[in-house]
């Protein structure tokens, strides 16, 4: 499978080892963290949750989709559930291909497709013990 | 004719309803119908037009008829990544 959840910490190296292909001229990586701050507030951990069947069929065609575009040898993307802390990987893609242009392409594809399409939500802890579901606030009278 | 479906809540509408499932007898015929139902009874603050609807772990339309034994999730705007 191209695309995994998994509620364990990310290893990049571990990941990477499996895609070692000696076609591939470039390998691009793209890490999404765990950050202190957001819109100006201050972050102290996050939960991850996910709608794992679902998720994993979007993950997957995200996926098919960069393949279809782009010319890849290999991509793989790994998102995590669970609980986590501040610089902890909370995303992680791969793409190899034979040049580079396509690696950057298809990996920059993957995560801006991931963070709109996959069924996952995030709530952050702020410093002070407030927690918010990441995008769900309500806007105004009516909603 | 009440159908008999199975109703998963994540996020924002699970913490709102106390429960990751339920199942629930509607009359409603469709997911949007279905969602303003339970959206009066457990005074969800979320409107539909800001959510997504799945059937059988599928995106579908809003406008999907509600089906006998159905498994529906509302899922609210999404901040993977």
């Amino acid at each position: 499978m191209d695309f995994r959840l998994t509620d364990r910490a990310i290893d990049p190296p571990a990941l990477l080892a499996g895609m070692g292909d000696t076609r591939a001229g470039a390998c691009a990586t793209f890490e999404g963290r765990v950050r202190s701050q957001n819109d100006g507030r201050a972050v102290e951990a996050l939960d991850y949750e996910a709608y794992g069947p679902l998720a994993e069929k979007e993950g997957e065609k995200i996926i098919g989709e960069a393949r279809a575009r782009f010319q890849v040898i290999a991509a793989l993307c790994v998102h995590r559930t669970g609980s986590l802390a501040l610089g902890d990987i909370a995303v992680w893609v791969a793409v190899t291909a034979a040049h580079r242009a396509a690696a950057f392409d298809a990996c920059r594809y993957i995560i801006d497709e991931v963070k709109a399409r996959l069924p996952i939500w995030k709530k952050e802890h702020y410093a002070g013990g407030a927690s918010e579901w990441v995008n769900c606030a309500v806007r105004g009278p009516g909603e | 004719v009440k159908k008999t479906v199975r109703v998963r809540y994540f996020a924002v509408l699970r913490e709102q309803r106390g429960l990751d499932e339920e199942t629930v007898a509607t009359g409603a015929s469709t997911a949007a119908e279905l969602y303003e139902e339970l959206r009066a009874l457990h005074r969800f603050t979320l409107a539909a037009a800001r959510l997504r609807v799945a059937v059988n772990d599928e995106f579908a339309p809003w406008a999907t008829a509600v089906r006998d034994g159905d498994a529906l999730a509302f899922l609210p705007p999404v901040a993977g990544g």
